[in-house]
């Protein structure tokens, strides 16, 4: 479904973010990419949809190849690609259905989004996502009179909204509180199966990216150093992406989190 | 467990001060002392007569006096035209100075428009506010003839480099990651101005153009003084005929309306935050 070619993003500073990277994720997956910061994880999703230019190599979505495609065939595949955003990324001063429709924009005319006239089905499947978060009253309220914990709903819905074949979601719970994370968490993969998306999860609780998918790719310094089921994530493996520490300890963690996650 | 060489042992007991601005103490005084001596020689220049002084009270005395007994009526039909002219010259500029600005400060933003258009619409802009007012309503005085045409063009032409700059300014410190958010989902340029920057810049938009408003008004007085029509040109005749209470009456008018727009743009802004 998506297959990256060895990417490859220098940044002008001379930073190598990307080395020659190599994925491949099949219909469905929902992949979780781990990593110390600045290992390029933000880099590796934006390169995908071409936020950040990548220097070479080449994306592939489907059988269409993104790198080389021009500025409008370029915003009919962002379509395809649904993005979740660290710090949710709402337009704070929109409504939260203008922020939801604001998903819809790749599809609709300047004038109809202008005047706010979007089609009936493009409001009715706004108010059907909302529902389904739990936040359908709140559709006239201002994006910045919500907690985190609703704003990442809100951003949820408008990546769902363009009715996506993969989802690119960088650290959605970065700024959550730990139950809110999981329950954000627990919400982008149940939706991801109820529709059949592929998603690629940046974050860096390693904790929460095993609980929750049924891939792990580690990054460190651009290049991959693992690549398998959560249960691989050994304390050696940790080390050889993060480095030296103690590992025993989040992984023990990950054991009494799926007691919990089962009681529930 | 520090990373970096460095003896705890010497520092412990000494007073901590911040690092001076300037780090060689010779050229820090150099500068502070260079600049006193400047300051006290430049006041020394200014030559002051007092004599011209003290007759030249008596004439300012009779001016405050006026504002003791404006008179609204005996001039009343100059007073009402001109005031009238420079309020429809205030409006007319405003606003198309506003709809100008507006997509020269998308230009002027960096990191909205690419390199060439920034260089153009930086350059009107220095070329707008190099030129203060007066020279401009001169010149189109010249061109135009006396009269408020050339005093709603100098106005329209003043407000581009003032909006122009300070939106665009409000443009590059915009969230990158809204904006970007919506450039994520294929929306076309447009769509992304329209939702992705319009609603962070908005307020300031308004306040700005608000406050525009109120200069330009300000500004219609003065104009009228190099013949840009206008309250002022009949401010300028009421000066000239010695006429200090009509003049006061005018001026009256004008803080009056300048503080009603004052009051005007605190409620807007309150409402657009």
């Amino acid at each position: 479904m998506l297959r990256l070619e060895k990417l490859v993003k220098t940044y002008k500073t001379g930073d190598q973010a990307l080395q020659a990277v190599d994925l491949e994720i099949p219909e469905g997956q929902v992949l979780a990419l781990i990593g110390p910061s600045g290992a390029g994880k933000s880099t590796l999703i934006r390169c995908i949809n071409r936020l950040v230019e990548p220097t070479s190599g080449k994306v592939h979505l489907g059988n269409v190849e993104l790198t080389g495609l021009s500025t409008g065939g370029l915003r009919r595949e962002r379509r395809r690609m649904g993005m979740i955003f660290q710090e949710y990324a709402l337009v704070e001063r929109l409504t939260v259905m203008e922020n939801v429709l604001s998903g819809r924009l790749g599809y609709v005319g300047f004038w109809r989004s202008f005047l706010r006239r979007f089609p009936q089905s493009d409001v009715d499947e706004a108010f059907r996502l909302l529902d389904r978060v739990g936040l359908a009253h709140m559709a006239d309220k201002r994006a910045d009179e919500l907690s985190g914990g609703q704003r990442q709903r809100v951003g949820i819905c408008r990546a769902l909204i363009q009715n996506p074949a993969l989802l690119l979601v960088d650290e959605p719970t970065a700024s959550l509180d730990p139950k809110t994370s999981r329950q954000i968490m627990r919400l982008i993969c149940e939706l991801c199966k109820e529709r059949g998306l592929a998603a690629i999860i940046n974050i860096h609780d390693v904790a929460l990216a095993q609980m929750f998918v049924q891939r792990v790719v580690g990054l460190q310094l651009g290049a991959i150093k693992f690549d398998g089921p959560p249960e691989g994530l050994t304390p050696e493996v940790l080390t050889s992406i993060y480095g030296e520490e103690d590992w025993e300890a989040t992984i023990e963690d990950v054991d009494e989190d799926e007691e919990i996650e089962v009681a529930l | 467990m520090s990373d970096t060489a460095f003896d705890v042992q010497t520092r412990i007991g000494q007073p901590w001060k911040k690092p001076p601005f300037v780090r060689r103490s010779w050229l820090r005084w150099t500068l502070i002392l260079g600049f006193i001596v400047y300051l006290i020689a430049a006041y020394l220049t200014v030559e002051v007569n007092w004599s011209r002084v003290y007759e030249g009270l008596e004439r300012g005395k009779k001016f405050i006096l006026a504002f003791t007994s404006p008179d609204f009526t005996s001039r009343s039909g100059d007073i009402w035209e001109g005031m009238v002219e420079s309020i429809v010259m205030t409006v007319a500029a405003s606003v198309v100075g506003i709809a100008i600005s507006i997509p020269i400060a998308l230009g002027a933003a960096r990191n909205v428009a690419p390199l060439p258009i920034y260089l153009i619409c930086r350059g009107i802009i220095a070329v707008s506010r190099a030129l203060q007012e007066i020279i401009v309503a001169i010149l189109l005085v010249a061109i135009f003839g006396f009269g408020p045409l050339a005093g709603f063009l100098t106005l329209s032409f003043a407000t581009i480099g003032f909006l122009s700059k300070l939106l665009a300014e409000d443009i590059e410190s915009m969230d990158r990651v809204q904006a970007e958010a919506i450039k994520a989902s294929g929306a076309r340029w447009t769509q992304w101005i329209n939702y992705g920057v319009q609603p962070q810049v908005m307020p300031r938009l308004i306040g700005l153009s608000i406050y525009r408003l109120d200069i330009n008004f300000r500004e219609s007085a003065i104009l009228g003084l190099v013949g840009a029509g206008g309250i002022g040109a009949t401010l300028n005749t009421a000066f000239d005929r010695y006429e200090y209470d009509t003049a006061a009456a005018i001026l009256l008018i004008i803080i009056g309306i300048v503080m009603a727009l004052e009051y005007l743009s605190g409620v807007v802004r309150a409402r657009v935050q």
